[in-house]
Protein backbone atom coordinates (compact mmCIF):
# COMPACT_ATOMS: atom_id res chain seq x y z
CA UNK A 1 0.00 0.00 0.00
CA UNK A 2 1.27 3.32 -0.80
CA UNK A 3 -0.43 5.28 2.28
CA UNK A 4 -1.26 4.28 5.26
CA UNK A 5 -4.98 5.53 4.74
CA UNK A 6 -5.45 2.79 2.43
CA UNK A 7 -4.49 0.20 4.84
CA UNK A 8 -7.04 2.11 6.90
CA UNK A 9 -9.67 1.70 4.55
CA UNK A 10 -8.98 -1.72 4.00
CA UNK A 11 -8.94 -3.12 7.43
CA UNK A 12 -12.00 -0.58 8.24
CA UNK A 13 -13.77 -3.31 5.71
CA UNK A 14 -13.34 -5.82 7.90
CA UNK A 15 -14.86 -4.62 10.47
CA UNK A 16 -18.18 -3.47 8.35
CA UNK A 17 -17.88 -7.57 7.19
CA UNK A 18 -18.13 -8.21 10.87
CA UNK A 19 -21.47 -6.42 11.22
CA UNK A 20 -19.85 -3.58 13.40
CA UNK A 21 -22.55 -0.64 13.64
CA UNK A 22 -19.59 1.33 15.27
CA UNK A 23 -16.20 1.98 13.67
CA UNK A 24 -13.56 4.32 15.66
CA UNK A 25 -10.74 5.33 13.63
CA UNK A 26 -8.21 7.08 16.07
CA UNK A 27 -4.44 8.78 14.73
CA UNK A 28 -2.98 10.06 17.65
CA UNK A 29 0.41 11.73 16.13
CA UNK A 30 3.64 13.68 17.19
CA UNK A 31 6.80 14.75 15.64
CA UNK A 32 8.21 10.88 16.30
CA UNK A 33 5.20 8.80 16.52
CA UNK A 34 2.09 7.89 14.90
CA UNK A 35 -0.80 5.63 16.01
CA UNK A 36 -3.45 3.96 14.11
CA UNK A 37 -5.85 2.40 16.14
CA UNK A 38 -9.33 0.89 14.78
CA UNK A 39 -11.79 -0.56 17.06
CA UNK A 40 -15.23 -1.75 15.90
CA UNK A 41 -18.12 -3.50 17.88
CA UNK A 42 -18.74 -6.58 15.15
CA UNK A 43 -18.92 -9.96 15.61
CA UNK A 44 -15.28 -10.17 16.82
CA UNK A 45 -12.83 -13.03 16.48
CA UNK A 46 -12.13 -16.73 18.49
CA UNK A 47 -8.83 -17.10 19.44
CA UNK A 48 -7.97 -19.26 16.48
CA UNK A 49 -9.15 -17.12 13.55
CA UNK A 50 -7.56 -14.35 15.93
CA UNK A 51 -4.30 -15.90 15.51
CA UNK A 52 -4.49 -16.67 11.82
CA UNK A 53 -5.20 -13.11 10.80
CA UNK A 54 -1.68 -12.02 12.50
CA UNK A 55 0.11 -14.39 10.53
CA UNK A 56 -1.15 -15.73 7.10
CA UNK A 57 0.95 -18.74 7.43
CA UNK A 58 -0.31 -19.84 11.15
CA UNK A 59 -3.04 -22.07 9.30
CA UNK A 60 -2.54 -24.78 7.13
CA UNK A 61 -6.43 -25.15 6.02
CA UNK A 62 -6.47 -24.36 2.32
CA UNK A 63 -9.72 -22.66 2.57
CA UNK A 64 -8.15 -19.35 4.34
CA UNK A 65 -10.99 -16.95 5.52
CA UNK A 66 -8.46 -13.99 5.78
CA UNK A 67 -6.77 -11.92 3.27
CA UNK A 68 -3.43 -9.87 3.63
CA UNK A 69 -5.08 -7.19 5.02
CA UNK A 70 -3.84 -7.30 8.38
CA UNK A 71 -0.32 -8.51 7.80
CA UNK A 72 0.81 -6.09 5.29
CA UNK A 73 -0.84 -3.07 7.98
CA UNK A 74 1.45 -5.28 10.39
CA UNK A 75 4.38 -4.89 7.85
CA UNK A 76 4.25 -1.48 7.36
CA UNK A 77 4.46 -1.19 11.28
CA UNK A 78 7.16 -3.37 11.91
CA UNK A 79 9.44 -2.06 9.12
CA UNK A 80 9.47 1.00 10.87
CA UNK A 81 10.64 -0.59 14.29
CA UNK A 82 6.80 -0.04 15.34
CA UNK A 83 4.07 -2.75 15.66
CA UNK A 84 0.64 -3.83 15.42
CA UNK A 85 -1.72 -5.30 18.21
CA UNK A 86 -4.90 -6.81 17.52
CA UNK A 87 -7.56 -7.87 20.14
CA UNK A 88 -10.81 -9.12 19.76
CA UNK A 89 -14.03 -10.44 21.88
CA UNK A 90 -15.84 -12.69 19.90
CA UNK A 91 -19.97 -12.61 20.75
CA UNK A 92 -20.51 -15.96 21.85
CA UNK A 93 -18.08 -15.37 24.38
CA UNK A 94 -18.96 -11.49 25.15
CA UNK A 95 -22.67 -11.07 23.99
CA UNK A 96 -22.98 -7.86 24.82
CA UNK A 97 -19.33 -6.12 24.68
CA UNK A 98 -17.56 -7.68 21.77
CA UNK A 99 -15.51 -5.92 18.71
CA UNK A 100 -12.19 -5.93 17.44
CA UNK A 101 -9.70 -3.81 18.06
CA UNK A 102 -6.52 -3.15 15.81
CA UNK A 103 -3.78 -0.81 16.95
CA UNK A 104 -0.29 0.09 15.11
CA UNK A 105 2.57 2.10 15.82
CA UNK A 106 4.80 3.54 13.87
CA UNK A 107 8.14 5.64 13.95
CA UNK A 108 7.59 8.55 11.81
CA UNK A 109 11.30 9.40 11.24
CA UNK A 110 11.97 5.95 9.99
CA UNK A 111 13.16 6.03 5.99
CA UNK A 112 10.57 3.65 5.60
CA UNK A 113 7.57 5.27 7.27
CA UNK A 114 4.73 5.45 4.48
CA UNK A 115 3.15 8.25 4.84
CA UNK A 116 -0.55 8.29 5.86
CA UNK A 117 -1.49 10.07 2.58
CA UNK A 118 -5.14 11.48 2.08
CA UNK A 119 -7.39 10.34 5.05
CA UNK A 120 -9.82 12.32 3.76
CA UNK A 121 -10.47 10.30 0.87
CA UNK A 122 -10.50 7.02 2.73
CA UNK A 123 -13.48 8.27 4.99
CA UNK A 124 -15.45 9.70 2.13
CA UNK A 125 -14.65 6.11 0.72
CA UNK A 126 -15.89 4.23 3.67
CA UNK A 127 -19.04 6.65 4.74
CA UNK A 128 -20.09 5.99 0.55
CA UNK A 129 -19.26 2.12 0.86
CA UNK A 130 -21.32 1.74 3.76
CA UNK A 131 -23.61 4.65 4.70
CA UNK A 132 -25.49 2.47 7.36
CA UNK A 133 -22.42 1.94 9.53
CA UNK A 134 -21.25 4.71 11.96
CA UNK A 135 -18.05 6.18 12.08
CA UNK A 136 -16.08 8.53 14.84
CA UNK A 137 -12.76 9.83 13.68
CA UNK A 138 -10.21 11.67 15.49
CA UNK A 139 -6.59 12.64 14.16
CA UNK A 140 -4.86 14.48 17.26
CA UNK A 141 -1.54 16.21 16.01
CA UNK A 142 0.22 17.53 18.52
CA UNK A 143 -2.21 20.02 20.57
CA UNK A 144 -4.20 19.73 17.53
CA UNK A 145 -7.78 18.18 16.55
CA UNK A 146 -9.59 17.12 13.89
CA UNK A 147 -12.85 15.30 14.31
CA UNK A 148 -15.89 13.80 12.23
CA UNK A 149 -18.84 11.66 14.40
CA UNK A 150 -21.19 10.57 11.66
CA UNK A 151 -23.93 9.96 14.85
CA UNK A 152 -23.97 13.56 15.00
CA UNK A 153 -24.45 13.99 11.16
CA UNK A 154 -27.08 11.39 11.05
CA UNK A 155 -29.18 13.53 13.81
CA UNK A 156 -28.97 16.55 11.87
CA UNK A 157 -29.83 14.79 8.10
CA UNK A 158 -33.30 13.02 9.48
CA UNK A 159 -33.10 10.20 7.60
CA UNK A 160 -31.32 11.66 4.54
CA UNK A 161 -28.72 9.07 3.92
CA UNK A 162 -24.98 9.62 4.70
CA UNK A 163 -23.83 8.30 1.22
CA UNK A 164 -26.60 11.35 -0.58
CA UNK A 165 -23.42 12.89 -2.57
CA UNK A 166 -23.93 16.48 -1.44
CA UNK A 167 -23.65 14.80 2.26
CA UNK A 168 -20.22 12.76 0.92
CA UNK A 169 -18.94 16.67 -0.07
CA UNK A 170 -19.78 18.43 3.02
CA UNK A 171 -17.86 15.49 4.81
CA UNK A 172 -14.53 16.04 2.74
CA UNK A 173 -15.00 19.53 2.84
CA UNK A 174 -15.79 20.01 6.53
CA UNK A 175 -12.48 17.85 7.39
CA UNK A 176 -10.24 19.42 4.13
CA UNK A 177 -11.24 22.65 6.13
CA UNK A 178 -10.12 20.99 10.20
CA UNK A 179 -6.72 20.00 8.68
CA UNK A 180 -6.39 23.59 6.87
CA UNK A 181 -6.96 25.57 10.02
CA UNK A 182 -4.42 23.44 12.42
CA UNK B 1 -16.32 26.30 8.17
CA UNK B 2 -18.67 23.42 6.85
CA UNK B 3 -20.65 23.35 9.90
CA UNK B 4 -23.46 21.23 11.35
CA UNK B 5 -25.87 24.03 10.17
CA UNK B 6 -24.69 23.60 6.83
CA UNK B 7 -25.47 19.86 6.62
CA UNK B 8 -29.15 20.94 7.94
CA UNK B 9 -29.41 23.16 5.08
CA UNK B 10 -28.43 20.35 2.54
CA UNK B 11 -30.91 18.04 4.60
CA UNK B 12 -33.78 20.75 3.89
CA UNK B 13 -32.61 21.16 0.31
CA UNK B 14 -32.55 17.12 -0.57
CA UNK B 15 -35.29 15.91 1.40
CA UNK B 16 -37.84 16.63 -1.36
CA UNK B 17 -35.99 14.75 -3.87
CA UNK B 18 -35.76 11.85 -2.02
CA UNK B 19 -38.91 9.98 -2.94
CA UNK B 20 -37.81 10.39 -6.94
CA UNK B 21 -34.69 8.16 -6.00
CA UNK B 22 -36.08 5.46 -4.51
CA UNK B 23 -36.54 2.73 -6.69
CA UNK B 24 -34.36 4.30 -9.44
CA UNK B 25 -30.67 2.57 -10.47
CA UNK B 26 -31.30 1.20 -13.94
CA UNK B 27 -27.56 1.30 -14.00
CA UNK B 28 -25.31 -0.35 -11.25
CA UNK B 29 -21.24 0.52 -11.36
CA UNK B 30 -19.50 -2.23 -9.03
CA UNK B 31 -15.78 -0.92 -8.06
CA UNK B 32 -13.66 -3.71 -6.56
CA UNK B 33 -12.64 -2.57 -3.05
CA UNK B 34 -10.80 -5.60 -1.16
CA UNK B 35 -7.26 -5.25 -0.20
CA UNK B 36 -5.85 -6.15 -4.07
CA UNK B 37 -8.20 -3.55 -5.40
CA UNK B 38 -7.39 -0.77 -2.59
CA UNK B 39 -3.70 -1.44 -3.09
CA UNK B 40 -4.09 -1.14 -7.10
CA UNK B 41 -5.92 2.09 -7.02
CA UNK B 42 -9.13 1.31 -6.44
CA UNK B 43 -10.36 4.13 -3.82
CA UNK B 44 -9.51 7.19 -6.69
CA UNK B 45 -11.33 5.27 -9.06
CA UNK B 46 -14.52 5.14 -6.79
CA UNK B 47 -14.27 8.89 -6.20
CA UNK B 48 -14.07 9.52 -9.96
CA UNK B 49 -17.20 7.61 -10.68
CA UNK B 50 -19.52 9.00 -7.71
CA UNK B 51 -18.12 12.29 -8.92
CA UNK B 52 -18.57 12.28 -12.12
CA UNK B 53 -21.97 10.64 -11.92
CA UNK B 54 -22.91 13.40 -9.68
CA UNK B 55 -21.66 16.05 -12.17
CA UNK B 56 -23.52 14.79 -15.30
CA UNK B 57 -26.64 14.66 -13.65
CA UNK B 58 -27.01 10.80 -13.97
CA UNK B 59 -27.12 10.07 -10.38
CA UNK B 60 -31.25 9.12 -11.05
CA UNK B 61 -29.87 6.12 -12.97
CA UNK B 62 -26.62 5.10 -11.82
CA UNK B 63 -25.43 4.25 -8.47
CA UNK B 64 -21.91 3.20 -7.26
CA UNK B 65 -21.46 1.04 -5.36
CA UNK B 66 -18.47 -0.87 -3.38
CA UNK B 67 -17.86 -4.83 -3.80
CA UNK B 68 -15.26 -7.44 -2.40
CA UNK B 69 -12.60 -9.19 -4.29
CA UNK B 70 -13.81 -10.76 -7.60
CA UNK B 71 -10.84 -13.23 -7.95
CA UNK B 72 -9.00 -11.60 -10.98
CA UNK B 73 -6.31 -9.42 -8.62
CA UNK B 74 -4.16 -8.86 -11.30
CA UNK B 75 -6.31 -6.97 -13.41
CA UNK B 76 -7.42 -4.73 -10.25
CA UNK B 77 -8.87 -2.14 -10.34
CA UNK B 78 -12.04 -3.66 -11.44
CA UNK B 79 -15.51 -2.00 -12.10
CA UNK B 80 -18.81 -4.10 -13.23
CA UNK B 81 -21.21 -2.42 -14.90
CA UNK B 82 -24.44 -3.92 -14.66
CA UNK B 83 -27.82 -2.90 -16.70
CA UNK B 84 -30.92 -4.76 -16.50
CA UNK B 85 -31.10 -6.36 -20.35
CA UNK B 86 -27.50 -6.23 -20.92
CA UNK B 87 -24.78 -8.23 -20.31
CA UNK B 88 -22.03 -7.51 -17.65
CA UNK B 89 -19.29 -5.47 -18.64
CA UNK B 90 -15.89 -5.62 -16.97
CA UNK B 91 -13.78 -2.69 -17.06
CA UNK B 92 -9.74 -3.84 -16.01
CA UNK B 93 -7.10 -2.06 -14.87
CA UNK B 94 -9.32 1.41 -14.39
CA UNK B 95 -7.62 4.98 -13.20
CA UNK B 96 -9.92 8.45 -12.49
CA UNK B 97 -9.57 9.62 -16.09
CA UNK B 98 -10.62 5.91 -17.16
CA UNK B 99 -13.24 6.31 -15.23
CA UNK B 100 -14.37 9.51 -16.08
CA UNK B 101 -14.27 8.31 -19.68
CA UNK B 102 -16.19 5.82 -19.05
CA UNK B 103 -19.10 7.73 -17.34
CA UNK B 104 -19.05 10.24 -20.14
CA UNK B 105 -18.73 7.64 -23.11
CA UNK B 106 -20.29 4.57 -21.42
CA UNK B 107 -22.75 5.35 -18.83
CA UNK B 108 -23.87 8.53 -20.17
CA UNK B 109 -23.51 8.17 -24.01
CA UNK B 110 -24.22 4.33 -24.37
CA UNK B 111 -21.02 3.37 -25.99
CA UNK B 112 -19.03 0.51 -24.63
CA UNK B 113 -15.29 1.77 -23.98
CA UNK B 114 -14.23 -1.43 -25.07
CA UNK B 115 -10.25 -0.44 -25.05
CA UNK B 116 -10.53 -1.06 -21.27
CA UNK B 117 -13.05 -4.25 -20.67
CA UNK B 118 -11.81 -7.50 -20.12
CA UNK B 119 -12.51 -9.08 -23.22
CA UNK B 120 -10.00 -6.91 -25.02
CA UNK B 121 -7.19 -7.20 -22.94
CA UNK B 122 -7.43 -11.40 -22.89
Amino acid sequence: MKELSLNILDIAENSTKAKAELINIEIIENSDTLIIKISDNGIGMNAETLLSVTDPFYTTRTTRKVGMGIPLFRFAAEQTGGNLTISSRHIDEHPTNHGTIVSATFNKNHIDFTPLGDIVSTLVTMIQGHPMTDYVFTHRIGDGLISLDTREMRAVLDGLPLDTYEVLCWVKENLTEQYKAL
Amino acid sequence: MKSLAELQAIKDRMKSKIVLREGSGDIRVVVGMATCGIAAGARPVLNAFVEEVNNLGLNDTVTVSQTGCVGYCQLEPIVEIYEAGKEKITYIHMTADKAKEVVEKHLKGGNIVSEYTLTDAE
